[in-house]
């Protein structure tokens, strides 16, 4: 226990605190709130505005639309088929193939998708990519709390004349509305820390991405392309970089347990 | 039946698992605006007997159900009945009070808002009576908006019995709806059941055979899946006529 907790919480300090004292030296407010001007990449003025705000539009976008399919998908192998549903196995087991793929694999597969659809590198390619990324997280992370639903619950519904709709969304939705933040909370942070899959997806651009149809920056790859330069400076600002996102990162997470507190009051256990 | 117009006429009813039968051949009837009680040792199939007056048995857990149920002279499980339209028939409480994860307003409103109530008038009003006749107005009345799982198991249960009265069915299921209850509050139930069977039929699954003589009008005594004897509960209970009955009424089987 005192092994597994040492272990644990040793390796969150060692990695944040690396992060933050490699990077504090660049960490300023120009880093956060400009966009690269003209030989940033030399240690010249600027910031990452570009990447922050395309990270967070890719990632929420991305989220967004893998929420829209999970759902439904989740509620239907949990109100709809058996519990013994051959079908509903066979989704499942998909589901965790798909999780284990790699980040890469879904970047090469979008970019073909793209070329198939005549897409250019852009924020809207790069959300559907990320999105098909989450998908499987999200909706094995929801299915985990859904399936744990009493049955006499749902009966009570159906009981009051309540159909298989209804019931999902009045009843098992608000039963595990905090699992299913916790999920697209997870799934949000394994989006906007992905860097393979956008690579040829979504591109990278000096400028904040005003449409889904120009390519967008985002930190993951900001950090990359800063670590590949000769210049300290340059790579100091890769650490910088690396602690905006760990700090949005864990910022999402403190405001999700706010919220699961307070959507949990109605939590029946 | 003497003395007693039917409600429910159940017919031939079998329920397999498999190749296990569950109950077997059953001809029932159930008096209207009466107190049925279903008695029988545990594991017999009452509650599946319960749960198939309801169709909330699920054929994709291997339950396979035939014969007929007569409500109100429709067959429950013709193919063309719709199951909501059942079910809306039939309130139900079960062992554990199940309150749905919303408010303890939202609750009882549940019903009526999925069955097209909207205007917040009525709403408030159909759930203050409901609440009533469950008994549970007055200690509720100043806190409707706070969540129905803060209340105790004993209120918990009543809220269920407003909320599914609140789906103005004509007939009120209990699975042993007393079991998880404090005495206290196991006889505010049974005060209340008894209240309401002027207006509703009232079909009651229990093991403890004092509350069956407390509260029921009809008894059916149910073992390994079949009735064994059923009638008015006087003449069960002092003149049984089956070994069986006999045996379970003095404690010799349980």
């Amino acid at each position: 226990m005192g092994l597994a907790l040492f272990l644990v919480v040793g390796c969150l300090v060692f990695i944040v605190g690396t992060i933050v004292w490699k990077g504090l030296p660049a960490l300023k407010l120009s880093m956060i709130f400009q966009t690269p001007k003209g030989g940033f990449y030399l240690g010249k003025e600027g910031g990452i505005l570009n990447a922050i705000l395309g990270s967070l539009a890719l990632a929420g976008g991305a989220t967004l639309l893998a929420l829209l399919v999970s759902l439904p998908i989740v509620l239907y192998l949990n109100v709809y088929t058996g519990r013994r549903s051959r079908t509903a196995g066979f989704i499942r087991f998909s589901f965790d193939v798909l999780w284990g793929v790699p980040s890469i694999v879904y970047g090469a597969f979008g970019f073909l998708l793209m070329v198939f659809i005549g897409l250019r590198t852009s924020l809207l390619a790069g959300i559907l990519t990320v999105a098909l990324l989450e998908l499987p997280i999200m909706s094995r992370a929801m299915d985990e709390v859904v399936r744990l639903v009493p049955r006499d619950l749902t009966d009570a519904a159906y009981s009051l004349g309540a159909t298989r709709l209804e019931t999902a969304f009045r009843v098992v939705v608000r039963q595990t509305l905090p699992g299913i933040l916790t999920a697209v909370l997870i799934a949000f942070g394994r989006g906007i820390g992905d860097a393979a899959s956008v690579l040829f997806t979504a591109g990278f651009t000096d400028r904040v991405p005003t449409s889904l149809l120009q390519p967008a920056a985002t930190l993951p790859l900001a950090i990359f392309f800063q670590l590949g330069t000769p210049f300290a400076e340059v790579r100091e600002r890769a650490y910088a970089s690396a602690a905006v996102l760990t700090v949005l990162i864990l910022a999402i997470s403190l405001i999700s347990r706010a919220a699961v507190r307070k959507y949990s009051r109605h939590t029946i256990r | 039946m003497e003395g007693f117009r039917t409600h429910i006429s159940i017919q031939n009813l079998n329920v397999n698992h498999g190749s296990r039968r569950i109950l077997k051949d059953i001809t029932l009837d159930i008096p209207d605006r009466r107190i049925t009680v279903i008695v029988g040792p545990s594991g017999c199939g009452k509650t599946t007997l319960l749960k198939s007056l309801n169709r909330l048995l699920d054929p994709s857990e291997g339950l396979r159900v035939h014969g007929r149920i007569l409500v109100d002279g429709e067959n429950i499980y013709s193919p063309d009945v719709e199951v909501t339209h059942i079910r809306r028939k039939m309130g139900l409480l079960s062992q554990k009070p199940q309150v749905l994860p919303m408010s303890i307003f939202d609750n009882v409103a549940f019903a009526p808002r999925i069955h097209g109530l909207r205007e917040k008038k009525t709403l408030a009003r159909t759930v203050e009576h409901y609440l009533k006749l469950a008994g549970l107005w007055e200690e509720v009345k100043d806190r409707l908006a706070t969540p129905a799982s803060e209340l105790s198991v004993g209120q918990q249960q009543r809220l269920c019995l407003a909320r599914g009265l609140a789906a103005e069915p004509g007939i009120i299921l209990g699975d042993e709806p007393t079991s998880a209850l404090d005495p206290q509050s196991s006889k505010h139930v049974e005060q209340r059941l008894i209240d309401l069977k002027s207006d509703y039929t009232v079909v009651v699954v229990t093991h403890i055979l004092r509350q069956a003589k407390r509260i029921a009008d009809y008894i059916v005594f149910l073992y390994l899946g079949e009735v064994v004897e059923h009638g008015p509960a006087e003449k069960v209970f002092e003149r049984p006529r089956d070994p069986r009955t006999r045996a379970y009424l003095t404690g010799e089987i349980s």
